[in-house]
């Protein structure tokens, strides 16, 4: 990727956090280049039968909005108001205490007040309080209330899609109002008339239509997944199956079509071919539900469920007996916190156990569907791994916890159990940028596109700062972590930030460190590295 | 400009008020009718905000989660700050309500060196907490009003916020807490540049609202004494359904009863229900447990999907291509 066109990093740490002198209300969005994402083309609009679909950019001056947008919109309003307690608590009870506001990594990267959440909420909050708050219909801007217009729109997505649902402000907030809620409903308002952005509606398109975000046909999934294992085989001397589609497997395995699409998201990819293989698991990958993400959860809470559907679907139709799940952060969002509700209950699937140690995973009872890092630290604890720690010799990792798994899960002793058992050189980063308390990429929610590459690298600036103070401490030049977005998208902001830092999944190290029945000395890694032992 | 819009506001009530003291027929009204209309105010407001709340659903099950989850048996989970069940959500809710748990945690950044740098910094909480702790102590020791006798737990609270006995009468800890607590709230508001830009006229009149209460109340104490068997028969007249207009009280009382009574209606309809609202946030009073038992919507919406059945007739071709097994040859 070409940083050529942004400022270089010394410049981008020049951050003002001065609020401008013009009031809130008064200072309209500048849509400068390199800060925001390109409109959605009309094609993904109509795979997808949504409205308004049209030619535009949010840079022109005429978006080109149904001519009764203002009634849509608070119509629309109206409606989220009476199915979301959230959004209207949220609405309610903020008193601006400001404890979020240095909290967001789009703010410590970028000044621009309007990213503090408290007040990326009031632009939302504004016109809630002027059409359905009494004192604002009679008191107006006195009480913090004003119109809806075109200005107040392209304000709300200039913003909106300058949030990435990250949750770390609502650890922060007295009442825990979270500001993903907040964006969340403010797109889907947004995309009842329209306007939305491309990084996000064509991978939802795509996945509607041929099961994964990157429009990868059946046979294109079944390509990448044998090249991989030529590759393992290449590297361990291991000829590892790959079964798709296979009716009467025990376990369904999604993972995010990131993982088998790009480096070094294959190399986490060929890890769970290793393992799956080592441990003899009668699973099978599916082309059909091909992909763990969901871009519905950057769109609306209707395209999350109809994007996930298809999960359920497959297990069924495959006849499997539970769902084991990849890597990936906002996949397991959607998984844990909205999949069971939306598209259970999963009465024809089993509750899940694990078939080589016996551990019933009760926390999955119902929904039943495991995440992988719950998956092999079992394996590792039941003492099923055989795992030589020095053959990731040649890494000093650090581990970036995830958003989501990490806010809206809480699994930070999971995957710390597989890396300590894996490496024998892991460091921390610093307390306040970890666990509960970790930053974003920066680029999640659909935000990792190239045209908002300078938001982007602001937003994931405190990330990579934490990664550089262990490079300099310890030397680190690795960066683990359990997210398919995450692989693609820290691996950009490293070689803006920390340059030789390289990204990589739980799974690449853990498969870099296990001994494989019937393999080959090692001599590097799963990337064709060169182990070092020390 | 907003805090300018507040004083004024401020200053408006306190002469409305002047003004209702010095007129009978007003003063009168006020002591007798005004009790009742506030307290249905605030007590309609309130239940009307709650039943509004209550009847919304909560479609998806979305706690914040901040520690380790309940998972394999041999992991150590976080019972409070990733409650699995009834009781940890309890705990998460008592440090939320009692010790402002989530406030706690505050850090402020600093670019130093050219990279952000996070310390804690707990005074926001720790005046936030002295603030409503003391603003509570004082509600509960007005309570002497309105009950007779008064309950000896009230008595005992208002004799240890004394106890130091500095000057005649007593000045209570709490008054003196309760300013501490005011005057960092609002000068954090007026001199950090960010607190200020984002605040609102209703922000800076709460905060003037609350210091104007506690101003009357406190020169009713040390300054303007009035007569206390007075305002004892006024309360208890209030709660015995039988009001009388109080002799001799002064301006600075009426003063004092209109600023309370304007924060009591108001406080259902502004900012100040956070109250009633921390108690109902979904990102803090719901389990974490949305895999081990599912949540049910009761609104779940009907979508379009995508089959298999359509998928496969897209791409059967391809799938028997290259060996993929299909259902329908």
């Amino acid at each position: 990727m070409s940083f050529a066109k942004i400022p270089q990093p010394d410049e981008l740490m020049n951050i003002g956090y001065a609020p401008p002198k013009t009031e809130w209300m008064n200072t309209p969005v500048d849509f400068r280049p390199g800060t925001w994402s390109y409109g959605a083309a009309a094609k993904n609009l109509t795979a997808l039968d949504m409205p308004n679909p049209r030619t535009w950019q949010p840079s022109d001056a005429d978006w080109k909005l149904p001519e009764n947008w203002k009634e849509i919109i608070l119509a629309g309003m109206k409606e989220r108001l009476e199915k979301y307690r959230s959004f209207r608590l949220f609405m309610d009870i903020c008193v601006r205490c400001g404890a979020c506001a240095d909290k967001c990594h789009f703010y410590i990267g970028s000044g621009d007040p309007k990213n503090m959440p408290v007040l990326r909420a009031e632009l939302l909050r504004s016109v809630y309080r002027r059409y359905f708050t009494t004192a604002g219909k009679r008191f107006g801007k006195l009480v913090g209330a004003r119109d809806l217009t075109v200005d107040v729109l392209k304000e709300w997505f200039y913003y909106f899609y300058q949030c990435t649902e990250c949750r770390r402000c609502s650890v922060f907030c007295p009442y825990g109002i979270d500001q993903a809620e907040i964006t969340m409903i403010g797109r889907e308002l947004l995309n009842c008339v329209g306007c939305n952005i491309n990084w996000v509606m064509e991978p939802a398109a795509n996945c509607f239509r041929t099961g994964n975000h990157l429009g990868i046909q059946p046979g294109g999934v079944k390509d990448m997944l044998e090249f991989m294992a030529d590759d393992i085989f290449d590297r361990t001397g291991v000829r590892v199956e790959v079964p798709i589609n296979k009716k009467g497997a025990d376990i369904l395995f999604v993972t995010p079509s990131g993982d088998y699409f790009a480096d070094p998201g294959t190399y986490t990819c060929m890890g769970y071919l290793m393992l799956f293989h080592e441990i003899g698991l009668n699973y099978t990958f599916s082309t059909y539900a091909s992909e763990g993400g969901n871009f519905g959860l950057f769109t609306s809470h209707e395209m999350i469920k109809r994007l996930n559907a298809k999960i359920y679907a497959e297990a069924k139709r495959l006849g499997v007996k539970w769902i084991l799940g990849g890597e990936c952060g906002h996949m397991w969002r959607v998984i844990h916190q909205y999949m069971d509700t939306m598209n259970g209950p999963a009465d024809f699937l089993q509750e899940p156990i694990s078939p080589i140690t016996g551990t019933r995973f009760e926390n999955a009872r119902s929904t039943k569907m495991v995440h992988i890092v719950e998956f092999t630290a079992d394996l590792i604890r039941n003492g099923k791994l055989k795992l030589d720690p020095r053959r990731n010799d040649h890494l000093k990792l650090t581990f970036h916890d995830s958003c989501n798994p990490a806010r809206a899960m809480g699994l930070f002793e999971e995957p710390r159990y597989i890396i300590q058992n894996s490496c024998n050189h892991f460091y921390e980063m610093a307390e306040d940028t970890i666990r509960e308390k970790t930053f974003c990429c920066g680029a999640g929610a659909g935000l990792g596109n190239d045209e908002n590459l300078e938001m982007r690298m602001r937003g994931g600036m405190p990330r990579a700062m934490a990664v550089r103070d262990v490079v300099k401490k310890h030397g680190v030049n690795r960066l683990g972590c359990i997210c398919a977005i995450d692989r693609a998208t820290l691996t950009t902001l490293m070689d803006y930030w920390v340059p030789g830092v390289t990204v990589m999944g739980v799974h690449e190290l853990l498969a870099n460190a296990l001994v494989m029945k019937g393999e080959n000395e090692r001599t590097v890694d799963l990337r064709g590295d060169e182990i070092v032992v020390s | 400009m907003n805090l300018l819009k507040s004083i004024i506001a401020i200053s408006v009530i306190a002469l409305l008020a002047s003004g209702i003291a010095m007129n009978q027929a007003a003063s009168r009204v006020l002591a007798v009718a005004a009790p009742y209309a506030v307290l249905s105010f605030f007590l309609g407001g309130f239940i009307y905000r709650i039943i509004k709340w209550g009847r919304t659903p909560v479609p998806f099950r979305i706690p914040t989660t901040c520690g380790q989850a309940k998972s394999l048996p041999w992991i150590k989970n976080n019972p409070v700050e990733n409650p699995a069940g009834a009781w940890g959500v309890i705990g998460r809710m008592a440090g939320e309500i009692f010790l402002f748990r989530s406030l706690f945690r505050n850090t402020d950044v600093k670019i130093i060196d050219g990279r952000p740098v996070y310390g804690g910094t707990q005074w926001l909480w720790f005046f936030a907490l002295v603030f409503h702790g003391s603003l509570l102590i004082v509600v509960i020791r007005h309570l002497r009003f309105f009950t007779e006798p008064i309950l000896s737990c009230v008595s005992s609270l208002s004799a240890l916020d004394g106890f130091l006995e500095i000057g005649v009468p007593a000045l209570y800890l709490s008054d003196v807490a309760l300013f501490a607590g005011l005057i960092y709230l609002f000068l954090r508001r007026v001199l950090i540049p960010q607190v200020r830009y984002i605040s609102l006229f209703t922000d800076y009149f709460a905060l003037l609202l609350i210091a104007a209460v506690a101003v009357t109340g406190l020169l009713l104490r040390h300054f303007f004494p009035v007569d206390l068997n007075e305002l004892k028969t006024l309360a208890m007249g209030w709660v015995t359904f039988a009001p009388v207009v109080p002799g001799g009280v002064g301006v600075v009382f009426y003063i004092h009863l209109c600023f309370v009574f304007v924060l009591i209606a108001w406080l259902p309809f502004s900012k100040l229900i956070h109250l009633g609202g921390i108690f109902m946030s979904p990102t803090r009073n719901m389990a974490n447990n949305s895999r081990r038992q599912r949540h049910i919507n009761p609104w779940n919406a009907e979508v379009k999907v995508h089959t298999y059945a359509e998928y496969e007739d897209e791409f059967r071709d391809k799938m028997k291509a290259v060996g993929l097994p299909v259902e329908k040859e």
